[in-house]
């Protein structure tokens, strides 16, 4: 395949991009009893699909992505608790739409810088609001969060199912293929090249006249709605909220699902969170301090060794067998 | 509490932030490298300290003698096999790898000594209070302004008096120029990357009464390790101390006059100040 064939022809749909979405509804027939889980981790795959819109696409580096992620699990929650505004999808749309908001007005401010300085200044900001969550315990609950909150049915037909998790799984997997579907045509429009285009070379994008700023800006604003929507997601289906939400160590765990599964790349995300959780759900309760070690040397070994993550391993795999990796 | 006094407890803890950060701010400004595992090394000299004056019976100073030690061989180690191996890489793959080794460290210390939190034995000497003619404050928080000001001295002397520190110097304002003027900066970068994983060592253990010891160290103080290092200015030692002193003043009254949220104000304080400037408040321009 020539490669000017490979550029027009690479958004197309392909006939394996089919399969995740089969077995997600496969995984719904199939094990009843882990739909739970299953939530946790069709959420977790959103989430990390935010992030590879800033990281993988856009390259900026954020170390405080759960801030997003938190805002949007807060928004639901308090809009439950205090003004008893329960429908789920309205919920969602207010939920991207805050976080969104926030999304736009730090990514105004902190993009104007890089390096260091942007690291820190997203690992302030949400530290700042981790903080500001604490604080307000009038409104959000404070340390101990909102537990118990309820939602209403979905489209008026399917009420939420504690126990099984079944409506929250079909409901979740529905909006993760509406995201998906969005960040997919996002990242082969124009936009998505000229993302790709700042990632590779700053400057010469700023040489061919290319708004650079507003175009990091915009970005931002998405993945941070995008984000807001899976902590939405997050506590309509377990129905509360708590201050894990904003942590660092949600923000570091999502960068690591990403990382594992390889960035820049839209099935990295799942990729990386069923290996990270299906692991985790393994290993975690039963040995948690050597699930701890065993994360960090993994995490090593991938910034040492296997950069692209596990799919950036497969295309190696294939090139090595001589059929040609395609990204 | 009296103002004299406050002003006192603020500046001890500021003397810890400062003796644990420092060498975080000499290592980034030479190589650009994001070490989030510096707070570890500060951690494991924290626990070294605590198990030889426990098993040896070794004293309060010559354990601190020992763990820089023992922490700036240990780290020269890591920074030869794995380190060195990512000065050209993107700072995403190394906030990964640094972000790891805390897992991994913090996952070692909770497998080999348990989670609890560790106390170090003071010697009678730095217990009590201490009479200086106008207040009378704890001895230990006094020792460790002393000892603080002595070693910003030290370095300070160090930076701009010895032929090691100008070359420090040179490589922090312009690497390449200083390699092409026959600076070894990878001999450099190790002796520096020691001396500082040691300093942290050493601040681990001095700061375990104000900070407390436990695994979860380094990540529970990472944001305020890094905080200190991006308001001081990369690679300056007086930036550092100006900022570690500051922010541990300030966060001593808040956390007295508005218990409940006395943190905000400081990240609120931190993000203003990288804003307007973004290289740090004693930093250069365009460094």
């Amino acid at each position: 395949m020539t490669a000017a064939r490979q550029l027009a022809e690479r958004h197309r749909f392909r006939w394996w991009e089919l399969l995740p979405w089969i077995a997600g509804i496969a995984v719904f027939f199939a094990f009843p009893n882990y739909l739970s889980f299953g939530t946790q981790v069709l959420i977790t795959i959103l989430f990390a699909l935010s992030l590879d819109l800033v990281l993988g696409y856009a390259g900026i580096v954020t170390l405080g992505h759960a801030a997003f992620f938190g805002v949007g699990a807060y928004t639901v929650g308090m809009m439950a608790m205090h003004w008893g505004w329960n429908e789920p999808l309205s919920g969602l749309v207010a939920a991207a739409l805050v976080a969104g908001a926030i999304g736009l007005a730090s990514g105004w401010v902190l993009l104007r810088t890089q390096g260091l300085t942007l690291l820190m200044l997203t690992l302030c900001t949400m530290t700042l609001l981790e903080q500001a969550a604490n604080m307000g315990a009038a409104w959000t609950g404070g340390f101990d969060g909102m537990p118990g909150l309820s939602f209403g049915k979905i489209l008026g037909l399917f009420g939420f199912d504690a126990l099984y998790f079944r409506s929250q799984y079909l409901y979740v997997l529905a909006v993760l293929f509406f995201c998906f579907v969005i960040v997919r045509m996002l990242v082969y429009s124009s936009f998505g090249q000229s993302l790709t285009g700042i990632r590779e070379n700053l400057l010469r994008m700023h040489a061919v006249g290319a708004p650079v700023r507003a175009r990091q800006v915009l970005a931002y604003t998405v993945s941070a709605a995008l984000a807001g929507v899976a902590g939405a997601l997050f506590t309509q289906a377990n129905g509360y909220v708590n201050l894990a939400v904003l942590g660092l160590e949600r923000a570091a765990g999502v960068l690591i699902v990403l990382i594992l599964g390889g960035y820049g790349r839209l099935y990295g995300a799942f990729v990386g969170a069923i290996a990270y959780m299906v692991l985790e759900h393994l290993l975690a309760k039963a040995y948690p301090t050597a699930w701890q070690l065993g994360i960090g040397l993994t995490l090593m070994a991938v910034a040492l060794y296997a950069r692209n993550g596990i799919l950036g391993l497969g295309d190696a795999l294939r090139r090595r067998l001589g059929a040609g990796g395609t990204r | 509490m009296d103002p004299v006094s406050i002003l006192l407890g603020g500046l001890a803890s500021g003397m810890v932030l400062f003796i644990v950060s420092v060498g975080l701010s000499v290592t980034m400004g030479l190589m650009g490298f994001v070490n989030l595992a510096h707070g570890g090394f500060a951690m494991l000299g924290g626990y070294a300290i605590v198990l030889v004056m426990r098993h040896w019976g070794l004293g309060f100073l010559p354990a601190l003698a020992l763990a820089f030690v023992a922490v700036a061989a240990f780290s020269v180690v890591l920074e030869r096999l794995l380190y060195a191996r990512l000065y050209r890489a993107s700072e995403l793959d190394q906030v990964l790898f640094t972000i790891g080794l805390v897992f991994v460290m913090t996952a070692t210390v909770t497998l080999s000594i348990g989670p609890e939190t560790q106390v170090v034995q003071l010697p009678d000497w730095l217990r009590g209070q201490t009479d200086l003619g106008f207040i009378k404050y704890r001895t230990y928080s006094l020792a460790l302004i002393a000892a603080g000001t002595a070693l910003v001295i030290a370095l300070w002397l160090g930076f701009e008096r010895t032929r090691f520190g100008a070359r420090i110097r040179a490589a922090v304002d312009n690497r390449r120029m200083a390699q092409s003027l026959g600076v070894d900066v990878g001999r450099l970068f190790a002796v520096t990357f020691a001396i500082g994983s040691g300093l942290a060592a050493v601040g681990g253990g001095l700061g375990a009464e104000i900070l407390g010891l436990d695994p979860n160290y380094p990540l529970r103080y990472l944001v305020y390790f890094l905080i200190v290092v991006s308001v001081g200015g990369l690679g300056r030692v007086a930036g550092v101390f100006y900022a570690a002193l500051l922010i541990g003043v300030l966060d001593f009254v808040l956390k007295i006059y508005f218990p409940k949220g006395g943190t905000l104000f400081i990240y609120v304080l931190a993000l203003l100040l990288l804003l307007w400037r973004p290289q740090g408040l004693f930093g250069k321009r365009g460094a």
